[in-house]
């Protein structure tokens, strides 16, 4: 079973964000790194960039397949987990924690609103 | 609905992540792809593969028969022996690549891919000069045992001395009492057998193994841990690297050809006269020096140009690089040449590397 922390928003794509102060903390699910297998690499966007709710931002690689990254909700990015660039494992072994992707100041914190919480996106994943 | 081999309740108990693959329903990973890969390079680990097809020969001219079908010469082997070989088209292209197997003179035995099952036995029956091919696919399951630790493990359930079984060579006998071909073959890299067995046997055997090499660390391995494993040693994988469009000789696999063996072979032709005018593209090794993951179909530029594609890439768990192969202009060949693949939009250095990617000490 996958976990689904409570404190956390989700997509349909299998990312969450975490709220730091004013700031949201992106990465993929549980779910996601279980599906995908063993990440091998991570290609995020720079420092500075701008992200659109809903569109690519970076991919995740395992040994078999390529997946691309959809932004959760739109804005600038103020930081990028470089540990999780040089070791992609993170994000097998802490999702939710040591894995996270990247951070950004949300553009319209009440798209925020329109992200899945952990009950629906539980829900999801058994209709899976 | 997908086919299933007689191996499936048990990749399911085992919890294997089952996916569609070539029309069967196979696990791609147990646990985790490097984790298998791993145990396979260092201890050993067990693939399912009855999926793949066995067209035989038998009777009176089954070698003549097999032998002008194939690229490699099986007059030149003795009984026991095995070889790996092409089925080409006219023009020098791969219908599959085989392995023959030399029971006998009136015994000759095809393992073809799976996915070309179908398609390789209505080729034979249509060239076949005498003997008939016979369909045993469902005759027969196959279990690949692969590992630094797999002779030792496979020796220790069988009373066969398997001491004489070399590299190609196969010998028939009971592993853990089941009736089975013995075959000192695998496409990982690694020493090992393959096991053949009657379907019905296979669980049997697969547990005996299981059970038998667990202070081995014995593990079951999916697929996925199977393309790492030979695209590390730059092994062909049919429908990627080579098929119907790309000559053996383009592929690197002229070694398999035996252009002068009495009675000649399909393609044989068409490989003399591209040896004779010189080949233009050649499947090469190459190592993505920049940052990112070269995959099947991704382009390969030189100056900007698409020159070719890349027709297997990976991040080699052994090797701990990104590693791939693909066709290009033999002007861009050598070793150490250098080109781009296309990642995504961008232009990546890769360079041409001598191959297997793995060094085996």
């Amino acid at each position: 079973m996958s976990s689904i922390p409570e404190n956390l928003k989700y997509t349909q794509e299998h990312e969450w964000i975490r709220a730091e102060g004013n700031r949201l903390v992106v990465g993929i699910t549980d779910h996601a790194q279980q599906t995908l297998g063993d990440v091998v690499y991570v290609e995020l966007p720079k420092v500075g960039a701008t992200v659109e709710m809903g569109a690519p931002f970076g991919t995740v690689e395992s040994v078999k397949a390529v997946s691309e990254l959809f932004m959760p909700v739109s804005g600038k990015v103020v930081k990028v987990n470089e540990e999780v660039v040089e070791d992609p494992e993170l994000v097998n072994t802490d999702p939710y924690s040591d894995g996270w992707l990247i951070e950004i100041e949300p553009t319209d914190s009440k798209q925020v609103g329109e992200l899945l919480d952990a009950a629906k996106y539980g829900e999801l994943l058994k209709a899976e | 609905m997908a086919r299933q081999t007689p191996l499936n309740a048990v990749h399911r108990e085992l919890g294997g992540r089952m996916v569609d693959f070539a029309g069967w329903d196979m696990p791609v990973q147990y646990s985790s792809i490097i984790g298998e890969h791993e145990t396979v390079r260092t201890a050993v680990g067990l693939f399912d593969v009855s999926h793949m097809g066995e067209i035989e020969f038998s009777g009176p001219g089954a070698l003549e028969t097999a032998n002008k079908l194939i690229t490699n010469d099986l007059s030149k082997c003795a009984d026991g022996q095995a070889l790996y070989a092409g089925l080409l088209n006219d023009a020098g292209g791969f219908v599959d690549d085989v392995v023959a197997y030399r029971f006998s003179p009136e015994r000759i035995l095809i393992v073809v891919n799976a996915s070309n099952k179908d398609k390789d036995f209505a080729w034979m029956r249509a060239r076949a000069e005498g003997v008939q091919p016979v369909d045993r696919s469902d005759d027969y399951a196959q279990i690949a045992v692969q590992g630094p630790k797999a002779v030792g493990l496979v020796q220790r359930l069988t009373p066969v001395d398997l001491t004489p079984v070399g590299t190609y060579r196969f010998t028939e006998g009971p592993v853990a009492g089941i009736a089975c071909i013995i075959s000192r073959t695998g496409y990982t890299g690694e020493d090992g057998f393959e096991l053949y067995c009657a379907p019905g046997d296979a669980a049997a055997l697969w547990r005996a193994l299981l059970k038998e090499g667990e202070a081995d660390g014995v593990k079951p391995c999916g697929l996925g841990a199977r393309d790492s494993l030979r695209v590390e040693m730059k092994y062909a994988l049919y429908g990627n690297d080579i098929d119907e469009t790309h000559t053996a000789l383009e592929a690197g696999l002229g070694w398999i050809c035996k252009l002068d063996k009495a009675g000649g072979f399909i393609g044989r032709d068409a490989l003399v006269k591209q040896k004779a005018e010189g080949v233009k593209r050649k499947l090469v090794g190459l190592e993505v020096t920049g940052s990112g993951i070269a995959r099947h179909g991704y382009p390969l530029l030189k100056d900007g140009q698409r020159v070719g594609e890349v027709t297997s890439g990976t991040q080699g768990p052994s090797v701990k690089k990104p590693i791939a192969f693909g066709y290009v202009p033999v002007e861009l060949a050598a070793e150490g040449a250098t080109l781009d693949v296309e990642i995504r939009g961008r232009a990546v250095p890769v360079v041409v590397v001598k191959t297997p990617f793995l060094k085996k000490k």
